[in-house]
Parts: C-alpha cells; structure tokens; sequence
C-alpha cells in the first residue's frame, strides 16, 4: 500500500440522514476522517467557502479540495477508494442504482419532511404519498436481503434515510408511516441492516436523535401556522 | 448481436435532448419514437412505471430512466470516442455536481419565466440569470464546461439553448447582455453535428410554448 498524507475531513451534521450517508461509505471503505460537525443555523466561514453554491452539509473535503451534494460525495468516494465497492459493476446496474437514490432523495425525503412538517389534513395525504411511494421500495426488496442484492450497496446507503430517519419520525410524530403488515419487506431489510457493524457504528444515537426530531417538527409546525 | 436502442421522447423537452446529444455523439442508431405526454403511451407507463415520464432509454428491451442517468450510462456501456465524463476522480464529481446544479437549480426558474405572470414572472427571471451567472462563471474561458473536450456539462446545459428565445421574450430580458460568455459556449456547441441534429429551432420553441399553456390550463 502506498503510504501518502490524504487528508479527509468531512463538514456534516450529526443528525442529517444526508451526512450519516457519507459516514457510512467511509466507514465501509476503511478511510479514516475527520468529522467537523457544522451549525447550519450559523455557517461557518469553511462551510461557506466549500459549498458556495448551495451553502449546505456534507461536504467532503480531500487534501483540502470540496466535493458537495452527497450522492456525488458517494460516487467519488466509491470512484477514489475502490475497496468494498458501493455502486455495481455492471453500467445498467448502475444505472437501476442511480435511479432509485435519486427517487429516495427527490421523492420519498420531500414527501416525507411534509409528514413532519405539516398537521391534520395535510399530514394525513403526506402520509398516504409516502406510503404509494414506499410500495414501490417494498417491491424491490422482495427476494432480497438488501437493496444492492446479497450485500449493502448504494441504494441501501442512501435509503438508510428510511431505515432510520423516516422511522424515527413515527414515534415522534405519532403515526406509523411505515406500519410493518402494510411492509414486512422493509421491515425485513431494516433488521439487515442493523445486523451490519457499519451501519450500526454510523446511525445517530436514537434517544438524542429522537429529541432533535420532536424540535424540528415543533420548529416547523410554527413556519406554518 | 446488434443493440437495439430506442428512445421515448417529447421534441421540446430539453432533458431529452441531452439524451439524443449523448446518443449522436457516440454515433449510436437509435429509435426515436415521439410521446404524446397528455395521452401517454403503454410503452411509456410499462417503461417508466414509477414517473412515467420522458426521456426514456430502452436498451435491447431495458429501461434506462432520468436523462443525465442515461447519458453516464451511454457513456459506459459505448466507451468509444470522447469520454462525457473525465477519468479523474475529483474532474468527475465536479461534473456531475454541476448537472445535479442545472436539474435543481436552473430548469425550475424557467417555468416560472414562460408560465407564469407578475411577480411570480420575475422573481423566475431573476433566478434564472443568478443561476446562468454561476454557470458561466464555471465555465470561465474555457471551450467547454469540461476544458477542451464537449462533455457531460455540455450535455446536461446545452438543450435550454433552444429555449432561450421564447425564454428572453417572456421574460423581457436579454440572456446575450448578461452572459455572453454562455451564449459564445453554445454558439460553439451548435457547431457540432450532434447538438444541431438534436435540438429544434428556437423559433418553433417559441411557436410552440403558447399551445402548450394552452394545453395544460395557463393563461
């Protein structure tokens, strides 16, 4: 193995789904790291200057250069250290794995925040369009033991916003978006999951996690009323 | 075994365009078979079940869904010719940092711009040309987005060209006065057989844009 300095220092927020993700690939790939944990309610010089664009966690920093927006962060990740690859080989697999991160982040996170985020009426349809859209991740999982297939992979990475963050919000938001008869699969894959020694090491603390939800409901409860 | 290779495809959609571009630029023969998106198709439900939404690239019989999904996945599975997407590590990730930017952040302004009125109009406008700065300002002096080579940047941007006219005209601004740079970059990005064989003249963009507020119930 070559020996050289690598600098890796990760700018994320303890409990965001899109930083664990990030942790979780550096984790699996045996990188070591920095994490510098960022108040997103008053940016830090660092973080401003990283992600000028969109101003947002995580960002990736190696020796020094920035790589924003997470799924990207895994794809650089999985292109720079190549051990326990994340994504597949194959180009059409991949390409199914890109399709369904991207469905997780623009469809099933959006929908979803609105479960948190809005009351009565409004909460009960955000709850029902989580719930069409996570039929379609129980169908995937049907026969498999995760959504790469016989081990964790990218899709699963991304989805851990649903292992733990959707189903944190249940308890918090007193409604069982994910109920186990209406998704055994899910529920199946969210026990492989927490079987895994990585995952394990990489999900925020439940008890604090929980307390950070219940404020940021209460916090978004009152930006809509 | 000779690939089949279809597409299904909306003329105007600038997301299909990258498709068709990516498609051209590796010289691959293609079905190009034209959707009607207020009356979709069997193929496209059966193809794209979970959006039902267009591009979609259908590969000896697989789907391939999102367009800047497609066109990484061109690039793969025809490894021929100019890479879309550079072979260093960071390059790449800076490249598709970028076309994740132009999805999020440079197409919805412009539905504010040709589909809405008023306020709502400006503030559209107004975004659109702060995102178009960033752009630009990526792009520097350079050829392409990706240095001297046409790439996966190009790909992703250069389909709005075609709309900018229309965009200009309901917006009442001009996109050459603010940046010329851009308009210089896809001046030259026109110049390729790929891009001119695949995007529509502005004029019938700008023709086309009324029907379509027409057809889906804005004034």
């Amino acid at each position: 193995m070559v020996e050289r300095s690598e600098e890796v220092k990760l700018l994320g927020m303890w409990a965001s789904p899109f930083s664990r993700r990030v942790e979780i690939a550096l984790t699996l790939k045996g990188v070591p790291y920095e994490f510098s944990e960022q108040d997103i309610t008053n940016k830090s010089p660092l973080l401003l200057q990283s992600n000028p664009v969109h101003k947002m966690i995580p960002v990736l920093l190696h020796n020094g250069k920035p790589i924003s927006e997470s799924l990207v962060i895994l794809e650089y990740i999985d292109d720079t250290w190549q051990n326990n690859p994340i994504l597949p080989q194959d180009p059409y697999d991949r390409a199914i794995a890109r399709f369904w991160a991207r469905f997780l982040d623009e469809q099933v996170y959006v929908t979803a925040m609105k479960v948190v985020g809005k009351v009565g009426e409004e909460k009960d349809a955000a709850v029902e369009a989580t719930r069409d859209l996570l039929k379609l991740l129980e169908k995937e999982l049907v026969g498999k033991d995760f959504l790469g297939g016989e081990s964790l992979g990218f899709v699963d990475i991304v989805a851990t916003l649903v292992a733990f963050w959707l189903m944190r919000t249940e308890e918090v938001v007193g409604v069982k978006v994910v109920p186990v008869e209406m998704f055994p699969e899910i529920h199946r894959w969210v026990k492989n999951l927490l079987d895994v020694d990585v995952i394990k090491k990489c999900i925020p603390p439940e008890d604090e996690h929980l307390d950070y939800i219940r404020a940021r409901m209460e916090s978004l409860k009152l930006k809509s009323v | 075994m000779a690939d089949e290779v279809i597409l299904l495809d909306y003329w105007p959609s600038m997301f299909g365009m990258r498709t068709r571009v990516a498609l051209e630029e590796k010289n691959i023969k293609f079905d190009y078979r034209e959707q009607d998106l207020f009356n979709k198709s069997p193929i496209l439900l059966e193809m794209n079940p979970v959006h039902k939404k267009i591009p979609v690239l259908i590969h000896n019989g697989k789907p391939v869904c999102e367009s800047l999904i497609q066109v990484e996945y061109i690039d793969e599975t025809w490894p021929g010719g100019n890479p879309f997407l550079p072979s260093d590590p960071y390059q790449r990730a800076q490249a598709k940092f970028w076309g994740d930017f132009i999805d999020k952040k440079v197409y919805g302004p412009t539905r504010l711009i040709w589909g809405a009125k008023g306020e709502e109009q400006e503030a559209g406008t107004k975004e659109f040309i702060e995102m178009l700065k960033m752009l630009e300002s990526e792009l520097g002096d350079k050829t392409y987005f990706g240095g001297e080579t046409f790439g996966y940047v190009d790909i992703a941007m250069i389909g709005f060209y075609c709309w900018f006219d229309v965009l200009e005209k309901c917006g009442n601004f001009s996109i050459e006065a603010e940046c010329p740079k851009l308009i210089a970059w896809a001046k030259r990005c026109m110049k390729r057989e790929s891009v001119a064989k695949s995007l529509p003249d502005s004029n019938k963009i700008t023709k086309f844009v009324p029907e379509l507020k027409k057809k889906i119930g804005i004034e």
